[in-house]
C-alpha cells in the first residue's frame, strides 16, 4: 500500500507539472486547448532519444525537451490561436493526436531500457521511489514558483486582460496574439519537461501512452483544482492520481475495473460544472491591485489565521 | 490643426454599405460630436478608426501618419483610446485592476530595451512594477473621484461608475485622442449632467475628444464641432448652431416637410 501511495506521489508530481502548463494556457489566458499529451510525448521522446540513442545526460535533455515542446507549441499555436473556444479545442485535439501518430510512425514499439538518471554519482533506481518523489516535487515547486511569478507580472496581467475581453485588451494596447502565443509556448514547454520525468521514472517510452485521454486528464486536473490557481492545480493533480490508483491502493483491483476511473472523471467534470464551476479552490485570490509588500502580505496572512476567520 | 482625418472611408458588410465615402475631420483640442439616427454608421466609423475592424477602402491619417488597417493594439499605442457602446470592462477584475490594464504600455516599457529584455525585466521586478502601476491607477481613480470603489469588482459597480471607469482606463494610456461611444446612454439627467463635467475634465488634460451621442442637449452643450451621418454618408458638419439650422439634418431626424 505504501508502495502505491508513493507511486501516486510520483505520478501526481508529473501531472502537476503538466497541469501547471495547462493552467498557463487555460487558466491565465483562457484558451481551451487539448493537446498537452502531445507536448508530454515530445518531452518523453526527447529524453528517450537523447539518453538512449545519443548517450547524453538526462539533465541536458530537460532544456532540450522544453525548447522542442515550445517550438512545436509555437508551430501549433500560430495557425490555431485565432480560433476561439470550441474550435480551438478541436483543432488542438487533432494536432495533439498528430504528434502521437508521428511518434508511432517513427518507432512503433518505442524505446526500452533507457539509462537511469544520475546526479553527482547517485543513481535514481525505479525501486527507490522516495528519491523520485523528491526529484520530481523539487521541479514541481520550481515551476510553481516560476509560473506564480509570471501570473503576477506584467505578462500575467496582460494574459488576464486577454482572457477577460480580447477586444478591450487590444484597445488597451495589448498585443493579444503575441500574449496568446507566449502563454501557449510556455505551457507547452512545461508539458515537455513533465514528459522527461515520466521517462526517467518508467525508463520506457511507448507511443500508446500519449493518447487523448492524457490531455483530458490534465484538463480535468485544472478544472477540478481551480483555473488560474497554481496551488489548486497541484491539489487537483493529487486527487486525480489518487482516484486513478484507488483500486491498487485499497487492494480492490478485482472488484473495481480499471475503466471505472474514466467514469469517475466524467462524473467529476459534470458535478464540478454544476456545483462548483470555479474549481475546488477557485481562482487565485491574489489581486494585482495589492499594494502591500511581500513581508506585509505574509504577516497579514498570519494575523488573519490567528483570528481564525476567512477573508 | 487637424489631428485625425479619414479620406473616402468606406466599409461594406456584404451588400450593406455601413460607412460610405466619409471624410471625417477631427481638429486638435476641440470636442467633436458624431451624431446621426440609429444605424447611420457611427460606431462602424469608430471601429474603423480604432482598428477593431478594417475598412473596405479609403484611408485614415492620425497625427500625419497613415493608420489604415493597423491592428487595434498598435493604434492604441499611437495615442488613440476609446470606450465602447456596451461597456467592455474586465468584469471579473476590480476597478483599480481595470485601470492597471489601461496602463499596460505606460509602465514597464522603455525605448532602451528590446521586447525580450523588457519581458525579463518586468518578470524580475514584477512586484515593484505592480506597485508602480497600482499607484498610477489609483491616481486616475482619484481624478474621477471613484477611488472609494477601487477594490470592488467592475461588474458590481453602478452603471454610471462603470462608464467613468471605462473612461479612466482609456485615459490611463495617455492618449491624444479619445473616442467615447454613447457615454450617456442609459444615464439619468443627473448622471448626464455629471458626465458633462467629466468631459470638461478630460478636455482640461489637453485630450481631444470625439463622442457619439443621442442626447442632443449634451451634444449641443459640450461639442465645438459636429459631424452628422445618415445611412453611412456624411450629410453635414459644422458648429452646433450651424447643425441646428441645417436642412439635411432636420430632414434626417424629423423627415421632410410637407409643401
Amino acid at each position: 500500500m505504501l508502495n502505491f501511495f508513493q507511486l501516486i506521489l510520483i505520478y501526481s508530481g508529473v501531472y502537476a507539472m503538466m497541469a501547471i502548463g495547462q493552467n498557463c494556457i487555460t487558466g491565465y489566458t483562457g484558451m481551451l486547448s487539448l493537446c498537452h499529451a502531445g507536448f508530454f510525448c515530445i518531452g518523453s521522446y526527447a529524453t528517450a532519444i537523447m539518453c538512449k540513442t545519443m548517450g547524453l545526460s538526462f539533465w541536458l535533455s530537460l532544456p532540450v525537451a522544453a525548447i522542442a515542446a515550445g517550438i512545436i507549441g509555437f508551430l501549433i499555436g500560430v495557425p490555431t490561436l485565432r480560433l476561439k473556444g470550441d474550435y480551438l479545442c478541436i483543432a488542438t485535439l487533432g494536432l495533439g493526436e498528430i504528434i502521437r501518430n508521428v511518434a508511432t510512425n517513427i518507432n512503433p514499439v518505442g524505446y526500452n531500457s533507457i539509462p537511469r538518471v544520475t546526479l553527482f554519482g547517485y543513481q535514481f533506481a525505479s525501486r527507490n521511489k522516495l528519491a523520485f518523489i523528491v526529484l520530481i516535487w523539487v521541479f514541481v515547486l520550481i515551476f510553481y514558483l516560476l509560473f506564480q511569478r509570471l501570473a503576477h507580472s506584467r505578462i500575467g496581467r496582460a494574459m488576464t486582460a486577454v482572457r477577460e475581453d480580447e477586444v478591450a485588451a487590444a484597445s488597451n494596447g495589448i498585443n493579444v496574439t503575441a500574449y496568446k502565443i507566449i502563454s501557449f509556448v510556455l505551457g507547452a514547454a512545461v508539458g515537455g519537461v513533465a514528459g522527461c520525468f515520466q521517462t526517467a521514472y518508467t525508463l520506457t517510452v511507448q507511443p500508446a501512452s500519449y493518447t487523448f485521454m492524457v490531455s483530458v486528464m490534465v484538463l480535468c486536473t485544472v478544472v477540478l483544482g481551480g483555473m488560474g490557481n497554481g496551488k489548486a492545480v497541484i491539489l487537483g493533480a493529487f486527487i486525480i492520481q489518487f482516484i486513478s490508483y484507488f483500486p491498487q491502493l485499497t487492494g480492490l483491483t478485482n472488484v473495481i475495473p480499471a475503466q471505472a476511473k474514466q467514469i469517475i472523471f466524467g462524473l467529476i467534470l459534470v458535478v464540478m460544472m454544476i456545483w462548483r464551476p470555479q474549481g475546488l479552490l477557485g481562482r487565485d485570490k491574489f489581486r494585482y491591485g495589492d499594494p502591500r509588500t511581500f513581508s506585509e502580505r505574509v504577516s497579514d496572512t498570519f494575523r488573519r489565521k490567528g483570528k481564525g476567520g476567512a477573508v | 490643426m487637424t489631428l485625425l482625418e479619414t479620406k473616402h472611408l468606406t466599409r461594406e458588410f456584404g451588400g450593406v454599405i455601413a460607412v460610405n465615402d466619409v471624410d471625417f475631420i477631427v481638429t486638435e483640442g476641440l470636442v467633436t460630436g458624431l451624431i446621426g439616427p440609429n444605424g447611420a454608421g457611427k460606431t462602424t466609423l469608430f471601429n474603423q478608426i480604432t482598428g477593431v475592424d478594417k475598412p473596405t477602402s479609403g484611408s485614415i491619417f492620425f497625427d500625419g501618419k497613415e493608420i489604415t488597417g493597423l491592428p487595434a493594439w498598435k493604434i492604441s499605442r499611437m495615442g488613440i483610446a476609446r470606450t465602447f457602446q456596451n461597456i467592455r470592462l474586465y468584469r471579473e477584475l476590480t476597478a483599480v485592476e481595470n485601470v492597471m490594464m489601461g496602463l499596460h504600455f505606460k509602465v514597464g516599457e522603455s525605448p532602451f530595451h528590446n521586447r525580450f529584455q523588457q519581458a525579463i525585466k518586468s518578470y524580475i521586478f514584477a512586484s515593484r512594477e505592480n506597485r508602480e502601476v497600482y499607484s498610477k491607477a489609483m491616481e486616475w481613480l482619484r481624478f474621477f473621484d471613484i477611488d472609494q470603489s477601487a477594490q470592488e469588482f467592475a461588474r458590481n459597480l453602478p452603471y454610471g461608475t462603470q462608464r467613468e471607469l471605462e473612461i479612466a482606463r482609456a485615459l490611463a494610456a495617455g492618449p491624444k485622442l479619445l473616442f467615447l461611444d454613447e457615454p450617456a446612454a442609459g444615464m439619468n439627467p443627473a448622471e448626464t449632467e455629471h458626465l458633462m463635467h467629466v468631459v470638461d475634465k478630460i478636455r482640461s488634460l489637453g485630450v481631444t475628444v470625439v463622442l457619439i451621442e443621442h442626447d442632443m442637449k449634451l451634444v449641443m452643450n459640450i461639442c465645438d464641432q459636429i459631424t452628422v451621418l445618415n445611412f453611412g454618408m456624411k450629410i453635414a458638419d459644422g458648429t452646433p448652431n450651424e447643425i441646428k439650422k441645417d436642412k439635411a439634418v432636420i430632414e434626417a431626424y424629423l423627415g421632410r416637410e410637407e409643401e
